[in-house]
């Protein structure tokens, strides 16, 4: 029998609040490509941290190749042949990609040779990424692409992936399976942390699930159903949402050939955005972060307005130049990409992150009611179900998925006529997931018009009643979700959707003359 | 070897507690360093933290030197909430005072009471216009604001030197660069016989209400502070940067100008090149160890003007030097970061290989 690569047994970590994990035992062999399956806060990062070094169990041992070991920090554990790709990126902002991995290896090297490096590593697993810009100017998939070639670089004989598929496109997934395949036919084992069950099934051949700190079942994915997967998560079946045909009204929102050159310079020119929510309906946009996504969104919230005159209506006004406080009387709401930051404010409590976007606790003259606030606050708490301390509780200390559930709440509790929902559930716990695309879908049957933008394709495809595709600032026609395929919209994600825009363009100028005749 | 580990959850207690501790330790500190002088610590002791209690005309003058610190630090707190590092207090204080001078100096023995309100506005407007200037660099050209501001002091110490030892400079005055003595209407009022307290207090006090009332119960304040701890959530929400970069330097050049004004027009009377005192720096540390929290800073000013009275009686009685004064500002604020970090992280003890 070979000697298992990790053998992980009886570690207990436990935090001043709450156990992470309890008696976790945990065997990976070489060449495997292990999941380690779980909610958000079951306690997959802590033990991630604990085999990288960068958190110590509290007891229990880690066998690495057959030896006991005791990793003091990720330095260690890189030179052992650990490597990890964080789910939150460990990468500073304000220097370059080739500058971000250097920092990272070894001191011997030069800028260049790491430059160097960075190219034939990503030509070989096909990680297309320039070593020359800013990370700060990069998309959350980009800044994915950066850890991992990190990672690799180090040649390593385990590799930690955590939630790594939460922002790719299927193609892009795919191509990451490819490469952690290749991984793994060389040797290298490969743990792989994730919520997603049809990509373990896929991936992976062996799976141990964790609920609330605890191991609660080991098994072979493959042989495993969903729905018999899920069970070992989170004790129950996900809830299945139901779409129901509905008639779309008039039109809520109306973005006409909106041209807008990049703020920053690595930033993406938006090029003749035209698109038309309805009352009534969701309409999706998929595509490859850093696309175009994050500029849209900045032009449709407010954030930025610079848009020309006459190109982003809400109804029959104008709001291209309006600031956010002013389409958020209009009836627009906006949830963004990014929970903490911009949504919300980490170190304050969540009453007090409802007056980011909520003036109903405010008197006329800008007074704020606490009491109103608290009580608003709670309101919103029990009505979506949010786990958190109570209206006080600062943003930081609540979990993703919570957060989010009060930031959609927040949003949806305003009664909007237009919702703008970015990411609505990256990286958010499958029972979030559910519960929030089920509120986006109800507020759609009341009559809201909902813009979604994603990257996961399989929340678009089941939120969608109309599918856009973004690539390289420009808009792809929509098609009903009825006549949308993976592959389509995959094909389109790269921008092949020309000779279909020309006829649509066509359609349009027909439609036009029509409508003026 | 040590090694410094994040705290999952800082206890807020403790983040409270700091200022405390970190007193505690100055004074162990304080009674080391009065031992290696030679003299006696608990006599050093009595001069910084008995001495200035012992009476009320004693807590008078304590308070005389609390009220600017604690005018300055309030209007500070707001700038460094809304992540605008104003370190010029010490320049809009001195064009306050250099305004606030003006009008005074164009009393005569007939003006009445009322020209204390134009000196006290006057004041105001001098330090608005000085902190303008920097709000007016970074708006235009995202000119960096502490380079600016602190640079703008030394500017301003130059405008007074030019003033007082040139057009200003009292023909009486045997050559010595000041203006004259202000005359007595422009005197701003005192409360009490006896005492030099003077309405300045009152006003540092209302300033404590209306800040806190500023802070945490209005949008605008709000707005502010959400501006200087995520900047983007600002945006989001539709907060203007620009005008929060505005009211944080007007509301802090204000205040800064009016304890100038106070200042001349109280305790000093005339301008003179020792008009500036360093209040505007001590200011700033007035403000961190009050937590940037109107209250808080009531306090840690009453403290910090203890080690200002402390310092000049451990020199006329103990023959110690005046410096003492700024290692127990410093002792206290270096203690204050150091316990801060440890109530942010703890230290851990980790055996080498």
């Amino acid at each position: 029998m070979t000697t298992p690569r990790l053998q992980l047994s009886g570690i207990t970590k436990r935090y001043p609040s709450v156990v992470a994990n309890s008696e976790v035992s945990l065997t990976v062999m070489p060449g495997e490509t292990h999941a380690v399956l779980g909610e958000n806060g079951a306690g997959k990062s802590t033990l991630m941290k604990i085999i990288y070094g960068s958190v110590k169990p509290d007891e229990g041992s880690v066998m690495f190749n057959g030896q006991p070991v005791h990793i003091r920090n990720p330095q260690e554990a890189r030179a052992m042949g650990i490597s990890m790709v964080f789910q939150h990126f460990s990468l500073f902002d304000t220097i370059t990609v080739a500058e971000n991995v250097w920092l990272g290896l070894s001191k011997t090297l030069t800028l260049d040779e790491v430059t160097h490096s960075i190219t034939a590593k990503a030509q070989e697993y096909g990680l297309d990424i320039d070593p020359a810009r800013p990370v700060h100017t990069l998309s959350v998939g980009e800044m994915q692409r950066v850890e991992i070639i990190r990672a690799l670089l180090t040649n390593p004989k385990l590799l930690i992936l955590d939630e790594p598929t939460s922002v790719l496109t299927p193609q892009a997934v795919e191509k990451l399976f490819v490469v952690l395949k290749k991984l793994a036919s060389e040797g290298c084992s490969i743990l792989y942390i994730s919520h997603k069950l049809h990509e373990i099934r896929e991936l992976c051949t062996a799976c141990t699930v964790l609920r609330g700190g605890k191991v609660t079942g080991v098994c072979n994915p493959g042989e495993e159903s969903n729905a018999s997967l899920s069970k070992l998560m989170i004790g129950a079946e996900p809830p299945q949402l139901t779409h129901r045909e509905q008639k779309p009204g008039l039109p809520v929102l109306t973005v006409n050939r909106l041209a807008l050159p990049r703020e920053d310079q690595f930033g993406v020119d938006l090029d003749g955005i035209s698109l038309q929510v309805r009352a009534g309906e969701v309409v999706g946009i998929a595509g490859v972060s850093g696309n175009g996504q994050k500029e849209l969104l900045y032009a449709l919230s407010g954030e930025d307005v610079r848009s020309p005159a006459g190109s982003v209506r809400m109804g029959e006004v104008d709001m291209s130049r309006l600031h956010p406080g002013g389409r958020r009387k209009l009836g627009l709401h906006f949830v963004p990409e990014e929970r903490l930051g911009r949504g919300a404010v980490p170190t304050l409590g969540l009453a007090h992150n409802l007056l980011l976007t909520r003036n109903n606790a405010l008197s006329k003259s800008g007074w704020i009611r606490v009491k109103a606030l608290e009580a608003q606050a709670a309101d919103i708490i029990r009505r979506f179900n949010v786990k958190a301390g109570g209206p006080n509780s600062v943003a930081r200390s609540l979990s993703g998925g919570n957060l989010q559930k009060f930031i959609v709440g927040r949003e949806i509790d305003a009664n909007p006529k237009l919702l703008i929902v970015s990411q609505p559930t990256w990286g958010v716990d499958v029972g979030a997931a559910a519960q929030i695309r089920g509120e986006i879908l109800e507020l759609r049957d009341k009559g809201c018009a909902v813009l979604v933008v994603s990257e996961e394709l399989d929340e678009l495809f089941e939120l969608s009643d109309r599918l856009h595709v973004i690539a390289k600032g420009r808009l792809s026609p929509s098609v009903p979700i009825g006549e949308a395929t993976i592959e389509r919209i995959g094909e389109w994600m790269s921008g092949l959707w020309h000779e279909e825009v020309q006829a649509h363009l066509a359609n349009m100028a027909v439609e036009a003359t029509h409508a003026e005749a | 070897m040590l090694k410094l580990e994040a705290r999952p959850q800082p206890s807020s207690a403790w983040s409270y507690g700091s200022p405390l501790l970190a007193l505690g330790i100055t004074v162990i500190i304080g009674i080391i360093m009065f031992l290696a002088l030679g003299k006696d610590p608990l006599r050093g002791l009595e001069m910084f933290f008995w001495q200035p209690i012992r009476n009320g005309y004693a807590v008078g003058e304590l308070l005389v030197k609390a009220t600017p610190l604690l005018i300055i630090a309030l209007g500070l707190a707001v700038c460094f909430r809304s992540n605008v590092w104003n370190i010029g207090a010490e320049g809009q204080y001195i064009i306050g005072a250099i305004f606030a001078g003006g009008v005074a100096l164009l009393a005569d023995k007939t003006t009445g009471g009322w020209i204390v309100v134009p000196v006290m506005l006057a004041g105001v407007l001098g330090g608005m216009v000085w902190a303008g200037i920097t709000a007016l660099l970074k708006d235009r050209f995202n000119a960096n604001e502490i380079l600016v501001s602190l640079m703008l002091v030394y500017v301003a110490v130059q405008v007074l030197s030019y003033l007082v030892g040139g057009p200003w400079k009292d023909p009486q005055g045997f050559n010595f660069p000041q203006t004259k003595t202000f005359e007595a209407a422009t005197r701003i009022p005192r409360l009490f016989d006896g005492s030099r307290v003077s309405i300045g207090v009152v006003l540092a006090m209302l300033g404590v209400a209306g800040m806190w009332i500023f802070l945490f119960r209005t949008r605008a304040g709000f707005a502010l502070q959400v501006g200087g701890l995520a900047p983007a959530a600002s945006r989001y929400a539709g907060f203007s940067s620009r005008k929060a970069l505005w009211t944080a330097l007007m509301i802090s050049g204000g205040a800064a100008g009016l304890a100038g004004a106070l200042e001349v027009a109280g305790p000093i009377g005339q301008l003179t090149p020792y008009v500036p005192a360093g209040y505007g720096f001590a200011a700033i540390i007035v403000a961190y160890v009050g937590r940037l929290h109107p209250i808080g800073m009531v306090f840690s000013a009453i403290l910090m003007s203890m080690f200002y009275i402390g310092g000049e009686m451990a020199q006329s009685r103990m023959g110690l030097t005046k410096s003492l004064t700024g290692v127990f500002q410093g002792l206290l604020l270096f203690s204050l970061l150091a316990c801060d970090t440890l109530v942010n992280y703890r230290l851990k003890l980790k055996g080498s290989k």
